[in-house]
Parts: C-alpha cells; sequence; structure tokens
C-alpha cells in the first residue's frame, strides 16, 4: 500500500497536501480507498469515509518486540489506567506488532513487522522487553530462526525512539544474576549509536511506560534520564525520601521480624532487608494499579528492582542495607551506582543530610554494624540491637 | 505431497513458541512443538538464601505470575517444617484464586478469542441483534443497541484509519470462522470491556502483594499484617475493597465470559471431534482449604485418569515423574535415551539444532529446549481439562454438575471433552467454580480475624540458625497451566539445589525415546484439519487451547552433575 507509505505521521500535513507533493492526484486516491472499502467489506459507497479517516492525522506507530523475557512487563503495560490499553492500542498508537496480542502468527505476524519497518522507516517507536542472550552465538532464543540480537539490531536501526521496558532490557535481569548461564545483556549493551532510554522495574509499573511514550509524542523527544539511562520524572527521587514511613524510620520504630506487632502498625521495615534507601523508583509516587498500594504498603521490604544488577547486589533480600556512610546526597547516585554495578557493598545513602537529621544519622552509623560480606548466598546478619535505643 | 510448514512465532501466547508440521490435502500429518528460547534460572538459585527463592523463580513468569512464588515458599516450607498460619493460607488461596480467574478470562478474549471471532466481521453486524442476542445469554447490564453500536462505530473507525495494528494481517474473512456478525460484535465489544475488567480485579493482588504483576510473597506467611485499627494494614477498608473486587471478579465470569464461551462454542461443535491428543490426564491438585498435606482437603481433587477412562481415578505420585531428552537439546553422561526423576536429573545444555538464522527444525534428532517428562512412560495432559476430569471422576459434585450443564446445553456426548473444545471448555467450567469459591475463602478469613485471630506468619523458623545442616522439600501447585512441582534442596543456609517441572514442559514436550509425541504435538495430528497452510488458523486454535507458556517450560539449567538424595514427599 504505497499510498499509506507516504502519510508518515509526523511529517505535518494532511494525507491529501502530502500526497499532492508527491504528485498523486485526488482522483487515483479516491480510487484507492474504494478498493481498501471493498477489502474491508464496507461495501465501495463506503470510499469517501474511508479517505476521511485516511486523512485525518495518523496514530504513531509503534512496534513492540519481545525478546528474553516472562512477558510480565506487557501484562504490567496491560494494567495502564491512564490511558487504559484500549484506548493505547485502539486511538492513540498503532501497535505494529505485539507478539503477546497480535492476531497473526508466524510468516503473517513477521510480514508485518517487516512491513511496518519499512513503511515507518525512520518514524516508529520501539519498545523492547526482554535481554538479548550472547552466549553461543545466540543460540538460547530465536524467533522466526533468527537470533535476538539480529532481531534487535534490525528493529533498532529504523526506530526513532528506542525504549527498553523492564530489567531484562534494561540489564538483563533474573538471567543475568550470577553466573548468568546464557550470556544475557540488556538493550543498551547491544544499541550504542542511538540513545536508550531505560524503564527500570521487574516490572515497570504500567504508567511510566505510557507515560514515556507521550512524553515522546507531545514533546517530540525523549525524557530527560539520569546515569542509568532511567527518566527523571519516574526515577528521580528514592524511595526513602518519599516513603510514608519514612518517619518512623527517623523515629528508630522498626519492624524487627514479620507480623510483629511493629508490622501490624506499618512501621518501618529497613530492618527485615528493606532497599528503599538505596533504590530510585516512582513506587512511593505512582503507586501500583490504579493507585491501589505498593510493596512497602502492603507490608514486604522493597527489593530494589528499578537497580541494575538487583538481583545480585540487593540479595539477600531480607538482610539489612549496611549504612557505609559518608556519602553526601549529591554524589549518591554516582558512588553508590558505581558500587552496586561491581557488585561490591551496598550502601545506604547519607538520608540524614538530606533531611535535616544528622545526629541521628551519626549515631545510627556509629552503632551499627555493617553487615559482612553482602554477596549473594550469604545468610543475612542477625537483626541488630535497635540501632536508636527505642528513640 | 506433503508439505512443511513452520509456524514461528506463535503469537497470544507467553514466550516464544515455533510449530511445525507437514501437511497434505488439508490435513496434518505430523507436528513438532519448539521452545526456542533459555534462561537457566534453576543455575542461577544455587547459592542463594531459600527465602530469597521465590522471587527469583516467580520471575519465571510473569503471566502465572503467582504460581512459581508459591510454589516455592510451598517447597522451602517443606523443607523447613514450617506450617504457615490459616489466615496465610486463605489469603494465598484468594491471591491464587483472583489469578485463575483474571488469567482465564485474558486468555479466552484476548488470546484465544481472534481463532474464532472474525474482528472485521463484526462491522457488518445489527447492533439491535447482538442486544437481543446478549439479553438472551445472560443479565449483565451492556446489552443496549447503543452500546454495541458505539463499539462497532469505535471499531469502524479504527478500521478506516488504514492502521491495523495488532489486526494487521489477521486471516480475517477465512472460511473457518463460523459466527455470525452479531456474535463477533458481542465478542468483540467483551474483548474490550474484558481489558478494563481485569485490570481491576487483580487490584487484590496489589492489597495483599503490593503490586502486580510480581506480587510479593514470603515463607512463613504474607508480609501484609492485618490490624483492624490501622491505616497500612489489611483493615476494613481493605477487605470491603477486596470483597467487591470478588463479586465483580464473579459477576464477569458467570454472566460474561461462560455464556460467551457456551454460546461461541454452539458454532464450532466440529471442534469437539479435532485435536484431542494423548489420552492421559494429570492434576496435582490446588487450593488447600486445611493443612497443605492433607491432600483430601484439596477443593481441586490431585489423581490421575489414563485413556479417557473416568471410571477410574488414579492416585500421583511424584516418583513415577522421569524426564527424557532424546529431542531436546541436552545429554545426558548416561545415554540420551535414558529417562530420569527430577532428583537425578541432569541438565547439561547441548545445542545441536542448526546454526540461526534457519528454515527448519523438524529433520533434527533433538529440535527443542523442552524436556519431555513422562509418567510411568506415558505422556501427560495437564491444565484445567484435566483438573475438571480427576474431579469429575473423583465424585467432585459441583464440576460433575458444571461439566454436565455445559455438555447439555451443547448437545454434545462426554466423549466431546477430549478435543480443543473440550481444553478451552473446561477452562471455563473451572474458572466459574473458583470465582464462586472465592467468596468462601473471603468468609473464612473475615470470619477468622472476627474471633481474634489476625496471625499472617510464622516466625519460629525464620532465622537460619533454626534450621537443620541439610533438609529438602517438595512445592506442588495446581497452576492455570497444570501440574506444577517446585524441589529444593537446602546446605548450610543456602540453596544447593533447585529442580521445578512446569506444565508447560508437559503439554509442549517433544518425542521422548520411544517417539511418543508430546500433547501439543499429539493433538495437531489428531483429526485436524488445515485448510490453507498460508493462513494456520486451525493450528493456533489448538495450540491456544493448551494456553502455552513457554517461559515457564525452559527454565531448566543445571550443570552439577551431582547426585541427590531422595526427598520425602507427602
Amino acid at each position: 500500500m504505497p499510498l499509506l507509505g507516504a502519510a508518515a505521521w509526523s511529517d505535518g500535513g494532511t494525507l491529501t497536501e502530502q500526497l499532492a507533493h508527491r504528485g498523486v492526484s485526488r482522483r487515483d486516491f479516491l480510487e484507492f480507498c474504494g478498493s481498501l472499502a471493498v477489502v474491508l467489506g464496507l461495501g465501495r459507497d463506503a470510499a469517501a469515509q474511508v479517505a476521511q479517516g485516511l486523512e485525518s492525522p495518523q496514530r504513531p506507530p509503534v512496534i513492540w518486540i519481545q525478546l528474553q523475557e516472562c512477558t510480565g512487563c506487557v501484562e504490567s503495560v496491560l494494567r495502564s489506567a491512564e490511558p487504559t490499553i484500549g484506548d493505547l492500542v485502539l486511538d492513540m498508537v498503532s501497535l505494529e506488532y505485539s507478539h503477546t496480542i497480535m492476531a497473526a502468527s508466524g510468516h503473517a505476524a513477521e510480514k508485518a513487522l517487516a512491513d511496518s519497518m519499512a513503511k515507518h522507516k525512520g518514524k516508529y517507536i520501539l519498545l523492547v522487553t526482554g535481554s538479548v542472550p550472547l552466549a553461543e552465538d545466540g543460540i538460547y532464543l530465536t524467533i522466526g530462526g533468527r537470533t535476538a540480537k539480529v532481531i534487535l539490531e534490525e528493529a533498532a536501526a529504523g526506530a526513532a525512539a528506542v525504549i527498553a521496558v523492564g530489567a531484562c532490557a534494561h540489564f538483563g535481569s533474573v538471567q543475568a544474576a550470577r553466573p548468568n548461564p546464557t550470556g544475557a545483556v540488556g538493550v543498551g549493551d547491544i544499541i550504542k549509536d542511538k540513545p536508550v532510554v531505560n524503564i527500570a522495574g521487574c516490572p515497570p509499573i504500567a504508567d511510566v511506560v505510557t507515560a514515556t511514550v507521550a512524553h515522546f509524542l507531545t514533546f517530540g523527544r525523549l525524557p530527560s534520564v539520569d546515569a542509568d539511562g532511567r527518566p527523571l520524572f519516574a526515577y528521580g527521587a528514592r524511595i526513602h525520601d518519599q516513603c510514608p514511613r519514612r518517619a518512623n524510620f527517623d523515629a528508630g520504630q522498626y519492624v524487627e521480624v514479620f507480623d510483629d506487632e511493629a508490622a501490624r502498625k506499618g512501621w518501618c521495615l529497613y530492618k527485615v532487608g528493606c532497599k528503599g534507601p538505596a533504590t530510585f523508583s516512582p513506587c512511593p509516587i505512582f503507586q501500583w494499579n490504579s493507585g491501589t498500594s505498593w510493596p512497602i504498603g502492603a507490608g514486604h521490604p522493597c527489593i530494589g528492582c528499578t537497580e541494575r544488577n538487583f538481583w545480585d547486589t540487593m540479595t539477600p533480600f531480607y538482610g539489612r542495607l549496611p549504612d557505609v556512610g559518608g556519602f553526601g546526597i549529591e554524589q549518591r547516585v554516582d558512588l553508590i551506582g558505581a558500587a552496586l554495578a561491581i557488585g561490591a557493598t551496598a550502601g545506604v545513602a547519607a538520608h540524614a543530610v538530606a533531611t535535616g537529621v544528622h545526629q541521628h544519622r551519626e549515631r545510627q552509623r556509629q552503632r551499627q554494624l555493617p553487615i559482612a560480606g553482602q554477596g549473594p548466598g550469604e545468610p543475612p546478619a542477625s537483626p541488630p540491637s535497635n540501632p536508636t535505643g527505642g528513640a | 505431497m506433503a508439505t512443511k510448514l513452520v509456524v514461528d512465532p506463535i503469537t497470544r501466547i507467553e514466550g516464544h513458541l515455533r510449530i511445525e508440521v507437514q501437511t497434505d490435502r488439508g490435513r496434518i500429518d505430523s507436528a513438532w512443538a519448539s521452545a526456542t528460547q533459555f534462561r537457566g534460572i534453576e543455575t542461577i538459585m544455587k547459592g542463594r538464601d531459600p527465602r530469597d527463592a521465590w522471587a527469583f523463580v516467580q520471575r519465571i513468569c510473569g503471566v502465572c505470575t503467582v504460581v512459581h512464588a508459591v510454589a516455592s515458599c510451598r517447597a522451602v516450607e517443606d523443607a523447613l517444617g514450617i506450617t504457615i498460619p490459616a489466615n496465610a493460607n486463605l489469603i494465598r488461596n484468594l491471591v491464587h484464586g483472583m489469578q485463575f480467574v483474571q488469567d482465564h478470562v485474558i486468555h479466552f478474549y484476548h488470546l484465544h478469542a481472534l481463532d474464532w471471532v472474525d474482528v472485521v466481521s463484526a462491522l457488518k453486524a445489527d447492533p439491535a441483534g447482538t442486544a437481543r442476542i446478549a439479553a438472551s445469554l445472560s443479565p449483565w447490564p451492556n446489552n443496549s443497541a447503543t452500546y454495541f453500536k458505539s463499539v462497532q462505530d469505535r471499531l469502524a473507525k479504527f478500521v478506516k484509519s488504514g492502521q491495523l495494528g495488532i489486526f494487521t494481517n489477521g486471516y480475517w474473512g477465512h472460511p473457518a470462522y463460523k459466527l455470525p456478525p452479531d456474535v463477533n460484535l458481542l465478542a468483540v465489544a467483551h474483548y474490550l470491556e474484558a481489558l478494563d475488567w481485569q485490570r481491576d480485579v487483580i487490584r487484590l493482588h496489589t492489597i495483599f502483594g503490593g503490586k502486580n504483576p510480581h506480587p510479593n510473597f514470603l515463607v512463613g506467611g504474607m508480609a501484609s499484617a492485618i490490624n483492624l485499627d490501622d491505616t497500612a494494614t489489611i483493615n476494613a477498608e481493605r477487605l470491603v475493597d477486596i470483597q467487591a473486587m470478588i463479586r465483580r471478579a464473579q459477576a464477569f465470569v458467570e454472566q460474561v465470559y461462560y455464556p460467551d464461551l457456551i454460546a461461541i462454542a454452539g458454532f464450532y461443535k466440529d471442534w469437539a471431534s479435532i485435536g484431542g491428543g494423548v489420552p492421559n490426564f494429570l492434576a496435582c491438585g490446588e487450593f488447600p482449604e486445611g493443612d497443605i498435606k492433607d491432600i483430601d482437603k484439596l477443593f481441586f481433587p490431585r489423581g490421575i485418569i489414563l485413556d479417557r477412562d473416568l471410571s477410574k481415578v488414579h492416585p500421583y505420585d511424584q516418583k513415577l515423574v522421569k524426564e527424557y531428552i532424546t529431542s531436546s537439546w541436552y545429554e545426558y553422561p548416561g545415554g540420551d535415551d535414558q529417562g530420569l526423576h527430577p532428583f537425578e536429573g541432569e541438565t547439561n545444555p547441548k545445542y545441536t539444532g542448526p546454526k540461526p538464522p534457519y528454515e527448519y527444525l523438524q529433520d533434527e534428532k533433538k529440535y527443542t529446549w523442552m524436556k519431555a517428562p513422562r509418567y510411568e512412560g506415558r505422556a501427560m495432559q495437564v491444565g484445567p481439562l484435566a483438573r475438571m476430569l480427576v474431579a469429575y471422576g473423583s465424585g467432585h459434585k459441583e464440576a460433575q454438575s458444571l461439566v454436565g450443564e455445559v455438555l447439555k446445553k451443547l448437545d454434545v456426548g462426554p466423549a466431546a471433552l477430549f478435543s480443543t473444545l473440550g481444553r478451552t471448555a473446561a477452562r471455563g467450567i473451572e474458572t466459574v467454580m473458583i470465582a464462586r469459591r472465592m467468596n468462601s475463602w473471603f468468609d473464612q478469613l473475615v470470619t477468622r480475624i472476627k474471633s481474634g485471630d489476625t496471625r499472617t506468619f510464622d516466625d519460629s523458623k525464620w532465622e537460619p540458625s533454626k534450621w537443620p545442616a541439610s533438609s529438602e522439600g517438595y512445592g506442588f501447585l495446581d497452576a492455570p497451566r497444570g501440574a506444577l512441582g517446585h524441589w529444593v534442596q537446602i546446605a548450610d543456609g543456602k540453596v544447593s539445589r533447585y529442580q521445578c517441572v512446569v506444565p508447560s514442559t508437559w503439554n509442549c514436550s517433544p518425542r521422548d525415546a520411544n517417539g511418543q509425541m508430546g500433547p501439543y504435538e499429539a493433538s495437531l495430528v489428531d483429526n485436524h484439519p488445515l485448510a490453507d497452510p498460508e493462513r494456520p488458523l486451525e493450528i493456533l486454535r489448538t495450540i491456544h487451547s493448551f494456553d502455552p507458556c513457554l517461559a515457564c517450560g525452559v527454565h531448566v539449567l543445571d550443570g552439577t552433575g551431582k547426585t541427590v538424595a531422595e526427598v520425602k514427599v507427602q
């Protein structure tokens, strides 16, 4: 359908204007619409309606490829509330390819992908979920007989924007945890010639994905990101600094063991392993599933799933973060981020510097013993004594 | 002459599945099911804190986002001798129950329906006709002609835009589509309604687990504390929300999903004699309503049906499971034709397939990352049909009544159950049963809270210092897609071995040492049509009737080769 191919959504101008510019007459266009109307079962009389539809602005094309993953990120986007997934797919964008919900399979599906990439070259938004297994020349994932790496490189080449959705596309997630048997890496490890935005999380909150797409469509560029490629509008704040239980932390009111009296009062989960002090995520602000709750809100410590390599750096999940202290808040991202990236001891940021309770932090730091050997597989240290003396 | 055909990717499933067939004169003569993704999560488990295991294995699948986490908690609790409080068990039943209900509805409308529903045909519907059909099927209130007209207008606007999006290259107009336009419009309307519905009812997971997908669990119980007098806990406000979700879930299942299923099935009764395949069925049972070890207190009973004989339900003994790799990209030091019990299992990946990009796998001796589990040497089907057959054969009154009702409404005999249509119908039947049962679990939870019992966690074995030097445990769970087992061994406070045998491993298994096909393959060659190899709609119908979940099926990797002692299984 070469006529449709000319109707690039972001070129500006109506289809008719664009066609005229390309030397296609109004008569030829209406003839085409008549044929299309017949194909669609509407009868030739509907040609004028089809023409009207085609002349209205095109929905921006989105291609979603799914690589080595669990499909949880797709499920998460299905829960999107504003916009709903129905509104998104029917009214806002044109989802050209999506394994999970597209009608066609096999050759018909692959043809839809190839056609769309050719038709919308340089124009489409590419969403990627899943990691790319590089070991053994990529034989740990093939689709249509081709490796994940080849599929990703081809799809990214013609993309206007590349959005890596979820922890697998971000850094490889669980399959990249030690010893990473399949050599799984994230999208940003493969695609180096254009920016890749990382929508971190295992899975991410749906609204962050849809908002990032909306940002690109509305402002014509991808959102600003932090050092790890995560949009600042969502990942710019630390969980610990936004947590409704922060007051309990500052007051030394901790859950010592699950379902104790403190747990039943909704006190701070730091001592049962909460990674909120080392995690940048919109969970406490956006919340999950139409604002219903979030992990800490449901009584479970944060496992740090928006941070790179969290399966190795944030485990054991019920082990307490050591207070390495000494960092100013401005330094935290780089210093702690670097420490996390090399799998070294994770650190709690100097929360007190940011919140003006410096003395409290110093007291706590002196009284708490860091957990030795926080690597995976180490049993967590036994609970420390109350660092604030029951303050 | 037989034609080779490849369908890869199979879409509208979880994961990466490739189907190859040989077809001749409108029939399928042979079939190969190939899983083309491998992740290796079991190896990653080694050396981890067993209390963390649920979170790792939960990421085997984000569609079955509850099942691996709960099976893992059960396995670790079995190993460490932990009995979770009754409240925690009820909460897990509610969370798993809602997983079932939500997942089955999504499967029907968003993954399976487009195999039976011609979306484009809905444009020709008369909304008033659709309204009459809807009112005749169910009291569901969204049934006016105005409503269906608005859906049709939205669809028409979409189609006329020329951007068909996810409907591009669908098999519209295929002669195998039989629904009248008015029924197609009904299904399209409910496709959209179900999208909104699922987002709402799944919030039950968010209340108890903090998010969905991948809600949080806890070895020893649940982390969501109960306190009626606090804002940050399970309190009356939260309980009312949960109860309302359960009611809305049940209403949609009974007034939309179930009636739609029966109505649509009525136009496809020929599919009640297609795709039966493997005649043996396995259910490990689910929804403990007492102690987890008391298998008589499972809402869905445990058992085995052999050779389609519903008059006898055989006991299930996990010791009789063996896995074969004759056709799988692994090697056994003792030879690739032997079968090994999971506890003796070796998983040494060895890819012998063609170098990508490749055209065919069917000429290869080994053609998949999926192993082939067999029960006493037999291939077994698992999933909703297996559960309903075992329940029926075990004398489960509600299952017998609902199965009988469906057969009567469709005017078919019990043999119709052993088919592509039977698998799809059984899924709807069990969804009705679970949606109803959730009310009972909720009432029990409230009654316990009222009596003053708010415990959700057993802390007696939380600290590793209270664990034995070594231990091992088995966690079973009958998941939406079928029987699931997790086996864990713990030494010196760490996971020393982790094994899962998963529903889609049973159903998507390849040929074993005796050349016996797995359930997907056997169904595709059982009286199976394929009118147009260019548009393999019939293959999708049968494969989707299993609700494939490939990431679940292929997760195995254990390179240790270590001999493992027999574990104790209840």
